[in-house]
């Protein structure tokens, strides 16, 4: 891909042509490119909401009130659903008046909770649009986190909670001295799966908006133009660099978490 | 007593309002799949149906759109490449557990950093390979691409075949038994609840994968659920009754599923993230 990646190829030309890093220099200086990562940072943001959220409501369902299992159903299920059925339901979700006579089922909303000023265009707007399919992606894929969490939560020993109440430990205390230490390693997997996570966000801006709207992510732009514009060449440069980041993280994330490696063999 | 009651209540609400927020999207969808065209485009999305049991746009969407070979499709591309994964990973883990050959490090670290790069990054290097095989556009692209590049199934096989004791190996071994028979007798066997996760897993990943059927196959002959659904938009656009049946209908085996295997469903999501 490297090879790929220093040269002008279209993909079919049996020639191809070394340009050096020219490419690199291209991306550098395409405004679009940088524009894309800047919409990783919505769907990261979104990412810390959603993780957040998933811990709170997977100490809630820990404590095993009754119904817990219904309402984990009801959490989990949209990360199972089919990507594209997920993005149709949001683009009629986010539908504004004009396809019908009635807006989509969010200005509905809206309106009838009394918060009718908030209405926009949800995704015609180039400044609420990523806010939108971050929205969506909270939507989805908070479930997993939840599932991963409980998982976490529920193998933490028992005893350990009936000392903390012994000892009159408040839920905070015990939230904070207890699940938190013993969640570690799966919380810092979870952050590491959302920032690979934000960084190839593809189907959900691609369906709801073809990434229009300054809603491209890298992914799309990648696609785009490698098999679109056909310029194989720029393209494999554009992917180098996406493995970079990513090698860069997760070297970042295996130095800070170096004690807790799991030797596979 | 009294102050851990209110705590109860405050938790029930919290927990009921998050989960109409969760199924919110889905009301508006399910009305309108309900709908004629001329009431659909009349009243609001909320409104229910004028009557509930107008299948129509359902019929619309299963004779008219492609989702009849969308669900043929996938059914065929999810059937061999789970086998294909199972027969794979199950023999990768075998050959890495039980064997001491010579490069067994450098396969192990290959798989590993392997496991470290994400699918996306490589694409288009992964496009060129397929393209020379001249598997491009055939079924035979999704199929190579869902069974060949899925380490995380050999993970979990590697991670299950360490808690079958060798000694079972040992003694078939005494009895006579080759490699192919202690594999095929004792080891696949005994490996069932982990090829349950994997195909639990694997099985929803590859229903609802949309990039590697909507890149490889373009061919509409070829469309996956994920793939024909895409397709709806253009043909349907004026008539959004119809897709959003359509929707409900890629979306409704997956809920059965769901409420069928609830718990497999998230012991496999926590086996299939941590690795």
């Amino acid at each position: 891909m490297f090879r790929y990646s220093v040269t002008n190829w279209d993909g079919f030309d049996p020639t191809r042509h070394y340009i050096g890093l020219r490419n690199y220099i291209q991306i550098f200086h395409n405004s679009e490119v940088w524009h894309t990562f800047f919409n990783s940072v919505y769907y990261l943001g979104a990412s810390a909401v959603q993780i957040s959220l998933a811990l709170f409501l997977a100490t809630i369902l820990s404590y095993g009130l009754r119904g817990s299992n219904i309402f984990k159903g009801f959490l989990v299920f949209p990360f199972l659903l089919n990507s594209v059925a997920v993005a149709l339901v949001f683009r009629y979700l986010f539908q504004g008046p004009g396809i019908t006579a009635h807006a989509g089922g969010l200005d509905w909303l809206l309106q009838h909770l009394g918060l009718g000023h908030f209405i926009t265009q949800w995704i015609g707007n180039s400044r609420v649009i990523n806010f939108s399919l971050a929205g969506v992606s909270v939507w989805r894929y908070f479930g997993f986190n939840l599932v991963l969490f409980l998982g976490a939560i529920q193998s933490i020993n028992p005893e350990l909670y009936e000392a903390a109440q012994l000892d009159r430990a408040n839920r905070w205390h015990q939230f904070r001295y207890i699940t938190v230490p013993g969640i570690r390693r799966i919380t810092a997997l979870t952050f590491i799966l959302a920032i690979g996570g934000s960084i190839s966000v593809f189907e959900i801006p691609f369906i709801v908006s073809s990434g229009q709207n300054g809603s491209s992510t890298f992914v799309i732009e990648t696609v785009r133009t490698a098999f679109v514009e056909n310029r194989v060449g720029y393209a494999s440069a554009l992917a180098v660099l996406l493995l970079g980041i990513v090698l860069l993280v997760t070297f970042i994330q295996r130095t800070i978490f170096k004690d807790e490696q799991v030797d596979l063999v | 007593m009294k102050r851990l009651d209110t705590f109860k209540v405050i938790i029930y609400i919290v927990l009921t309002v998050i989960c109409l927020a969760m199924v919110f999207p889905l009301v508006p969808l399910i009305f309108a799949s309900l709908k004629g065209h001329d009431e659909f485009y009349n009243t609001g999305p909320l409104t229910p149906p004028h009557d509930w049991f107008n299948f129509h746009n359902f019929y619309l969407a299963w004779t008219q759109g492609d989702l009849v070979r969308g669900f043929a499709n996938t059914g065929i591309l999810l059937s061999v490449s789970l086998v294909g994964t199972i027969l794979v990973g199950t023999m990768a883990a075998y050959a890495i557990d039980r064997f001491d050959f010579r490069g067994k490090k450098v396969v192990v670290w290959a798989f590993l950093s392997a496991a470290l790069v994400p699918g996306v990054t490589t694409q288009i290097a992964t496009f060129q390979i397929i393209n020379k095989l001249n598997l491009y556009n055939t079924r035979w692209s999704a199929i190579l691409l869902y069974t060949g590049t899925d380490i995380i199934s050999i993970y979990i096989f590697l991670q299950f075949m360490q808690s079958i004791p060798k000694a079972l190996d040992e003694s078939a071994r005494i009895d006579g038994a080759g490699h192919f028979t202690i594999y095929f007798r004792i080891i696949l066997p005994l490996l069932r609840p982990a090829i349950a996760t994997v195909v639990i897993i694997k099985g929803i990943a590859y229903y609802n994968d949309f990039y590697t059927a909507y890149l490889y196959m373009p061919d509409p002959n070829l469309g996956t659920v994920s793939t024909s659904l895409f397709r709806f938009i253009g043909p349907f656009s004026a008539s959004w009754q119809v897709i959003c049946a359509a929707t409900l209908l890629v979306i409704l085996p997956t809920v059965i599923i769901f409420l069928v295997l609830q718990k497999f469903i998230y012991k496999g999501l926590a086996a299939g993230a941590v690795k």
